[in-house]
């Protein structure tokens, strides 16, 4: 693993709901070429950390900082151009649009352009390629002209990975992206993340832990909303507290 | 691509009858399309913001009538006004008025959206209806029309209802064509991402408030537009064109016509107009015709259920038919 100054940097990260404290104090690492799993129970806040680290929903306490810069107060969009990409747990597409008209229209968001009007969005030569080449790396260039709605499951995965992929992340921040799916879409997902390793610093939030200690570089354990456990894969696995508060259930 | 012939050769075709209607028509039959092609130029704008952006806007007459009244309170008493100036301070008006009224309800969502919309437009009714500034409820009259003239020539007289039905006719394709163009832009599909899922557009990096500021003031802009010609056309104005019940009547022209589909806010105008005429008629109901509302508001509900998309949608419904048993027959 990289001892670099990391992607992203969560310190004393904290959402509160009311008299509920969803994020409790995290604090995470994450570094270019590698796997930053977030597992834990139902309820144990790992959704709400992706959103207030994609800044969907502003924390309560506590600082984000991507490449060393203070991100914090940075709304959503402004992250995302900045280089913090999502998928989402529930399936977020445009489902009337093509696969490739929603991989075009997210690689649009780096080169916006609103003002230009007589121009045709779908000739856009800086857009259309990488919407194009978002979708092959996530296996879809043979259905590029297929609508969101028609595709499979699994295919609609790959799409909302392709749709975060196109818009040129440095972070990837996916939300159990493996949901939900058959085992032979679950070793293409599996795969197609190892590959994506290379270039990016992923935050995987996930179920499947077969799936996560076969990938992840480091694993965060939550509970109740802070961390109860964070460390290589061997650590957490040999730790005597989340045996007994999570990997008890099933191991 | 053969679609995209069907539609332009649908448009093309519409844009020919209308230009030749004159040759037939009367002067009620002018004056009627002349109407009819103004509510078309508002269907279109609301056409903009609900059918393209998902924004169900509550309150186009304000744009309507703001600018209908600009056009009036602007024009010098006696002598006549030039085009020129006289429609850009007419539309900015209604621009402006969007661009209030846009930045502050866009701050809300959904039904509070509509809700809002519809207050910030009662309150520009009841402004021009309760103050001297509107001459209350008899309205007020543009005693001259404006013209517009280069080098002492007058290339335009709108107070010929020939002249004026041409500027509407070009003001219409004008808009059609601009909104058109607008839909394939980068622009334009960034509002159909909003419309689709304004929550993935955030994640993909863009602020879509300043988007649906953006529409919500050009389509204030082309309501105006329509505002301004209206008033040139009556040579009147009155509280009634910022009511709700026209904001009411252009929502249901989009529906009616189609939504998500500029052919259908203008097919939507045509068809309402129409049907308003027809029950409006007491040679076709007798008596009946002083309860024309009841007639056009059974119609609109009947026609709404059995076409769920709306007029532009009775094709390809016809044409899903016509597959279906083929399809049937060939299993």
């Amino acid at each position: 693993m990289s001892h670099a100054e990391p992607v992203l940097r969560a310190r004393e990260l904290t959402r509160r709901f009311g008299g509920l404290v969803a994020v409790d104090r995290v604090s995470l690492d994450v570094h270019r070429g590698s796997v930053h799993a977030v597992i834990g129970t139902n309820g144990a806040g790992k959704s709400t950390l992706v959103n207030v680290l994609a800044g969907e929903i502003p924390a309560s306490g506590g600082s984000v900082a991507l490449r060393g810069h203070d991100v914090t107060r940075w709304p959503q969009p402004r992250r995302a151009r900045a280089g913090i990409g999502r998928s989402y747990q529930r399936t977020t597409l445009f489902m009337q649009f093509s696969v490739l008209e929603n991989c075009r229209l997210a690689a649009q968001a780096h080169h916006q352009k609103p003002w230009s009007l007589w121009t045709d969005a779908a000739a856009c030569p800086l857009a259309v390629p990488a919407a194009r080449e978002a979708a092959a790396r996530a296996g879809l260039a043979g259905v590029l002209d297929t609508p969101a709605f028609a595709l499979s499951h699994g295919q609609r995965r790959q799409l909302e990975i392709a749709m975060c992929l196109a818009t040129g992340p440095e972070v990837l921040l996916l939300d159990e992206p493996l949901a939900g799916m058959g085992a032979e879409e679950t070793e293409r997902m599996l795969a197609l993340l190892g590959e994506l390793k290379a270039g990016h610093a992923i935050v995987l939030v996930e179920h499947d832990m077969d799936a996560v200690f076969r990938i992840a570089d480091t694993i965060t354990v939550m509970v109740n909303g802070a961390v109860l456990a964070s460390g290589a894969p061997s650590a957490v696995r040999a730790n005597a507290d989340v045996q007994a508060a999570y990997l008890g259930e099933t191991a | 691509m053969a679609m995209q012939h069907r539609k332009l050769a649908s448009v093309l075709l519409g844009a020919i009858g209308l230009a030749i209607w004159p040759l037939f028509a009367g002067s009620f039959g002018v004056d009627l399309v002349t109407k009819t092609m103004i509510y078309a130029i508002v269907a279109l704008s609301l056409e903009l913001l609900v059918g393209t952006t998902g924004l169900v806007c509550f309150g186009q007459a304000a744009f309507f009538g703001l600018a209908g009244y600009a056009t009036v309170k602007l024009s010098p008493q006696g002598a006549a006004p030039s085009l020129l100036w006289l429609l850009p301070a007419s539309v900015a008006v209604a621009a402006a008025y969007a661009a209030f009224m846009g930045g502050l309800s866009l701050r809300t969502k959904g039904v509070y959206f509509i809700m809002v919309t519809l207050a910030f437009a009662q309150m520009a009714y009841y402004v021009v209806h309760d103050t001297p500034l509107g001459g209350g409820t008899d309205g007020i009259y543009l005693y001259v029309k404006p013209l517009l003239e280069l080098g002492g020539v007058t290339l335009l007289d709108l107070e010929r209802p020939l002249t004026m039905y041409y500027v509407v006719l070009v003001s219409l394709a004008l808009t059609f064509g601009a909104l058109a163009l607008i839909a394939r832009s980068r622009f334009g599909r960034a509002l159909a991402g909003i419309k689709a899922n304004e929550q993935r557009m955030r994640a993909a990096g863009y602020s879509t408030y300043p988007y649906k500021l953006a529409a919500f003031v050009l389509s204030g802009a082309i309501a105006g537009l329509g505002g301004f010609l209206f008033a040139v056309k009556d040579g009147f104005v009155n509280p009634e064109l910022l009511s709700w019940h026209f904001s009411g009547a252009v929502l249901i022209m989009i529906i009616l016509g189609g939504l998500g589909h500029l052919r259908g806010a203008v097919l939507g105008a045509f068809a309402f107009t129409l049907l308003q005429e027809l029950f409006k008629s007491e040679a076709v109901f007798g008596a009946f015709a002083k309860h024309w509302l009841l007639g056009l508001g059974l119609t609109i509900i009947v026609s709404v259920a059995w076409l769920p998309r709306g007029l532009i949608g009775i094709a390809d419904t016809w044409r899903r038919r016509a597959q279906r048993p083929a399809v049937a027959a060939a299993s």
